[in-house]
């Protein structure tokens, strides 16, 4: 009987494992106490856990007016004194192979900094330095990036990684594993709780960007004023961290804030600011990212109702509706421009050459009077683009970009 | 397995399970002479592993969402049980290995609880799978966003162990899978239960008025969906280290697992299928990611293949079985279920 | 598709003998019609708590912003009442709000020959689901999931994620304006106007010998084909509805919201769940176009609801659940006492359908079997 056979392989298959396990393949890496902090030990007992974190919000916001080394016309290398990794003994001749885990390109401001990144790529290529980047996306999925990385361990051929983190627990023990091949590592965006790699690049952070931003509102609106807060989606750290910091500042200044999930849909957020404007006047517009910022404005417009003060993001939608209405606003940034740092990092540690540890990039909002230069520095480019994309210099500017050419 | 990959009828004449194995077979081929061209081996441990990596989760839940569809329902909250069962887990054992297992208990006990609401609001209540489901994963989906912020607890080492831990290139995930499988089998074909899971998916008022008390398959069905839903949940958590609120959304398992399914030859409609089908599925599910990855092709197009791939492949058996009406049973089954039969008739 | 809600084919057909007066009495009772007793209560309540939403210009621009999503649950009626799903509307809507993003641009000249573009294209999406499905044999569920899937990839992949921008203001308009300085209303918004004229045509269609078949093909396909109907063709319409709807709710909500990728992401899980809170039966050959309509209404209202009540946002998805569950429920169960009362012939002649249909039927949804 076929399935007979079957069954009777697979429950061999099964048992023998157990008896097996001398014979096993444990990962080496995995090791007994990796990670940091336990919890409690029922879920009831630390379900509340906040994301603020006093201490570093002290230091993104002691960040936001530190002095970045380097040269103010190339942002994405300029970064805070601080530790530095040696790298001298990386360097090495000739072209290097570059293995990239990433977290995903499902969003606009994800999409704009992967069109940058291939084109640093072509320069980098072209200069002999990088021999090809092998790219894998893990499609938002925190499993599917461990395996890839596991992947690129056991087979890529890798001379390098570079990895986005799709969230930063439980991506820490696979980017331990990479440490462990000897090979540079060079994180960036979201984080992992692990300083093994060769560098960690980001901007100041989401704090950051909460202090900016609600600074900005709460200088110009009154106690008992009201701001809608428009979210994303919850349990993401980089927004989470925008809110916190926001909401602590709204909660001292007296302000009245609500806060939403979009999932950043503008048919969402034009409902959600319709709702609350028939229940009373909103002063305040706070947004955890700038996708849809343009339905906030409409739903005051087609209200018939005072334009608010607001912030977005430097997205080009929220940039040209900021300038066709001449609203109060401000635009946070989340430096897309970071993009590139992690190809020209690989280039610096095969050189040989220092590279920060925390490698902090510039993350400074667009002010009223910036706007009409950087709405005139991105002239063509599509709605979904970002402002500092920083990649005027690349080949292929400005098509690229305006077509949304990626591979 | 590689027995059903002998069939040497025609066509026409095959079992679906033997098309889904064929079709595994065909992805294989194809997918070895593509990552042959760019200069990878398709059979190398790594990419074995890789590959095999890749079908446990969806192994779990797929094959859960094949008792749930051939007794007449869906199960639509899967991703939010997953993920629910990976946080009890990591939160209980919390970096403790005394504490694992009462947090697989804990975590399982909890699955099956969901699992026997959606079976009680399925078979008592008359909601239809698809709603019910929907609305038990919205449920727990406002219950995850509310309490949890972001990752959470910590898996000890013994227990990170089973998701790091191979027999060579075969991780013991996937045979821990496969275990999972053959007990599910069992269940269909050994026991009572089983046959009544067929027989109420085959027609629910027949079954009933052949005297089978139709409420126990139903709610069986969803509780061993919720519990191998949570096996998921156990797995991730052992390879990610700790508990996610979002892990199980994030793989999309919802659908997949209904279209790896229906790729293994299961009757959307229930009553007609096999585990054996919906492992075939998920390999080929897995393949396929594994192939588009080694060839890096864009995301965006990845999912245009998959889409593609699942409608044209269930296209491939769904039209012959029209054409060619087989036996109500698989042939040389003797030992199938006989009540269905009789209920059938 | 599931058999576990099928059961009482006859009573509908008693149902629909019965006298005009009799029979709006008995609606109330049914599924179909709570539906409408369901959207006043929360009507009711969202004013409660929110007074100023009952003023006539508020509630006509309610109505305005859910004119979306009820054209898209009737579309979607269409589909389930003929026993089939569409997963693949969300994307169809995506898909059309990037068209128009990206084709029509600032060039008012380019909106009459874009607008024609996205209507074929919405037609020719039902056709390939509806051909798919019925000749194929595929079942709609997977057909439908594969098109979600590889559209919105398609869409993505020619875009690079991100549109160009918003179309030109006179298409727009489309979704956002209206007619000003009406009296009482103030203003009456097109996409109100768009709804009552889908609405209608979704009725009149459905009392023509179409829907009328729509409906057989849908309760019992193999009887439906037995009395010489073309049933392929019939549910292939059924789709190519659906996705023409899903294009007329792109239309709108570009005009409403703009033009972004994630705009009609999740549609098909709201309208299917719509329909089916309007008492329509998954599986087919049960429930009202206009109760589907009301289905969306209602859940409109529920998300009004809970955002005026100021439930926090993290548990909306909860009590989303919760009454998704209880309303079917309850309404399975008025089903289920409706079938106890009626007559003996009417059970008498749905067990003879039922037991039909327990042969393996031509309909869709033939996989395989062995192991």
């Amino acid at each position: 009987m076929r399935t007979k056979g079957i069954r009777t392989a697979v429950t061999l298959a099964a048992a023998s494992s157990l008896l097996a396990l001398t014979a096993c393949t444990t990962d080496p890496s995995i090791t007994e106490n990796t990670g940091g902090a336990t919890e409690g030990a029922s879920p009831g007992a630390t379900e509340q856990a906040e994301w603020f974190d006093q201490a570093l919000y002290d230091e993104q916001n002691e960040q936001r007016s530190a002095t970045f080394e380097g040269n103010p016309d190339e942002p994405w290398l300029q970064y805070i004194a601080g530790d530095m990794t040696d790298t001298s003994e990386f360097a090495s001749e000739g072209e290097h192979k570059v293995c990239f885990a990433n977290a995903s390109i499902s969003n606009p401001w994800r999409q704009t900094g992967w069109i940058t990144m291939n084109q640093q790529l072509q320069v980098l290529q072209d200069e002999g330095v990088i021999s090809e980047m092998e790219t894998r996306d893990a499609k938002d999925n925190d499993n599917t990036q461990i395996a890839d990385i596991d992947y690129f361990i056991n087979e890529g051929n890798c001379d390098a990684f570079i990895i986005s983190p799709n969230s930063t627990a439980a991506l820490t023990p696979a980017v331990e594993r990479a440490c462990e091949t000897g090979k540079p590592v060079v994180v960036f965006d979201r984080g992992v709780e692990t300083d093994c790699a060769t560098t960690f690049i980001h901007p100041i952070g989401g704090f950051a960007w909460g202090i900016d931003t609600a600074n900005f509102l709460t200088e110009r609106l009154q106690e008992g004023d009201k701001v809608v807060a428009l979210r994303i989606l919850p349990g993401v750290d980089v927004l989470e961290h925008r809110w916190a910091a926001a909401e602590k500042i709204f909660a001292e200044k007296g302000i009245e804030a609500t806060d939403y999930f979009t999932g950043a849909d503008p048919t969402e957020i034009k409902k959600i600011i319709s709702d609350e404007l028939a229940t009373g006047d909103i002063q305040g517009v706070w947004m955890d990212a700038g996708d849809g910022a343009v339905a906030a404005i409409e739903a005051f417009e087609d209200a018939g109702k005072e334009l608010p003060v607001m912030t977005g993001e430097d997205e080009m939608s929220f940039l040209r509706k900021w300038q066709e209405t001449g609203i109060d606003a401000l635009a946070p940034v989340y430096s897309n421009f970071q993009w590139r740092t992690p190809l020209l990092a690989v280039q610096k540690i095969f050189a040989g050459e220092e590279v920060p540890a925390e490698w902090v990039l510039p993350q400074e909002p667009i002010t009223a009077d910036e706007l009409d230069e950087w709405l005139k520095r991105n002239e063509g480019m599509p709605d979904g683009h970002y402002a500092k994309f920083g990649g005027e210099d690349l080949p292929g500017y400005p098509e690229v970009w305006q077509q949304r050419q990626m591979p | 397995m590689s027995s059903t990959w002998k069939a040497g009828n025609s066509f026409g004449r095959l079992p679906s399970t033997h098309i889904v194995y064929l079709v595994a077979l065909l992805t294989l081929v194809v997918g070895a002479v593509l990552v042959a061209t760019t200069g990878r081996n398709f059979f190398s441990p790594g990419n074995i592993s890789s590959i095999l990596t890749g079908t446990s989760v969806l192994g779990f839940i797929a094959i859960g969402q094949t008792l749930v569809i051939l007794v007449g329902s869906l199960d639509l909250s899967v991703p939010y049980v997953t993920s629910l069962a990976s946080l009890i887990a990591a939160g209980v054992m919390a970096n403790s290995s005394s504490n694992i297992l009462p947090g697989v208990l804990l975590a399982l006990g909890v699955s099956a609880v969901i699992g026997l609401a959606n079976g009680l609001i399925v078979a008592g209540l008359k909601v239809h799978g698809f709603i019910a489901t929907l609305g038990m994963g919205l449920i727990i989906s406002g219950y995850l966003a509310t309490n949890f912020k972001g990752s959470f607890g910590q898996t000890p080492f013994a227990f990170r162990l089973v998701g790091a831990t191979g027999l060579g290139p075969v991780p013991v995930s996937t045979l821990i899978m496969l275990a999972c499988a053959v007990l599910a089998m069992v269940l269909l074909h050994r026991t009572r239960v089983g046959h009544h899971i067929y027989a109420v998916g085959g027609d629910l008022n027949v079954a009933r008025m052949s005297g089978i008390r139709v409420q126990t398959p139903i709610i069986t069905a969803h509780i061993i969906c919720s519990v191998l839903a949570g096996m998921a949940g156990l797995l991730l958590a052992s390879r990610l280290g700790v508990g996610s609120p979002t892990v199980g959304s994030q793989g999309g398992y919802d659908l997949l697992s209904i279209a790896a399914v229906v790729l293994g030859g299961t009757l959307l409609a229930g009553g007609k299928g096999s585990i054996t089908g919906t492992l075939g599925g998920v390999l080929i599910f897995a393949m396929l990611d594994n192939i588009m990855s080694v060839m890096q092709l864009n995301p965006f197009v990845k999912d245009v293949v998959r889409g593609i791939v699942i409608v044209v492949a269930v296209a491939v058996y769904a039209r012959r079985t029209i054409l060619k009406r087989p036996p109500r049973f698989g042939h040389g089954q003797p030992e199938e279920p006989a009540t269905k039969q009789e209920v059938a008739a | 598709m599931s058999r576990t809600l099928h059961a009482d084919s006859g009573a509908v057909l008693q149902q629909n003998r019965a006298g005009a007066g009799e029979r709006f009495r008995r609606t109330l009772l049914t599924p179909g019609g709570a539906v409408f007793i369901l959207l006043v209560v929360l009507l009711a309540a969202i004013i409660a708590v929110n007074p100023s939403f009952g003023e006539p210009e508020s509630f006509i621009r309610f109505i305005g912003r859910t004119a979306p999503i009820a054209i898209a649950a009737i579309g979607q009626y269409f589909v389930i009442v003929a026993g089939e799903f569409d997963l693949s509307m969300g994307s169809v809507v995506t898909m059309q709000v990037i068209v128009a993003g990206n084709l029509i641009g600032d060039d008012d000249a380019k909106v009459i020959p874009v607008l024609l573009l996205m209507i074929a294209l919405g037609a020719l999406i039902g056709l390939v689901n509806g051909l798919a499905t019925t000749l194929l044999k595929v079942p709609s569920f997977i057909v439908t999931l594969g098109m979600m899937l590889a559209l919105f990839g398609l869409v993505m992949y020619w875009t690079g994620g991100a549109a160009q921008g918003n179309p030109a203001d006179s298409f727009r308009q489309i979704g956002r304006g209206g007619i000003q300085d009406v009296p009482v209303l103030g203003i009456i918004p097109y996409p109100v106007i768009i709804l009552a004229a889908a609405a209608a045509l979704g009725f009149w269609l459905m009392r023509r010998p179409y829907g009328r078949t729509l409906i057989a093909v849908g309760d019992n396909a193999t009887a439906a084909a037995l009395t010489g109907t073309r049933v392929w063709w019939v549910r292939t319409r059924a789709f190519m509805l659906s996705s023409l709807a899903a294009t007329v709710s792109g239309i709108l909500l570009v005009g409403y919201a703009g033009v972004h990728p994630s705009v009609g992401r999740g549609y098909e899980f709201t309208a299917i769940t719509a329909v089916v809170l309007g008492g329509v039966v998954l599986g087919g050959g049960r429930g009202w176009l206009l109760s589907a309509a009301a289905g969306a209404f209602a859940l409109e209202s529920l998300f009004t609801l809970l955002n005026f009540l100021g439930v926090q946002s993290t548990w909306r998805d909860t009590v989303q659940g919760v009454i998704i569950i209880v309303a079917v429920a309850a309404a399975a169960r008025s089903w289920q006492r409706r079938r106890r009362g009626s007559t003996a012939p009417a059970r008498a002649e749905q067990h003879r359908i039922t037991a039909t249909s327990a042969k393996p039927a031509e309909g869709t949804e033939q996989g395989g079997n062995g192991y």
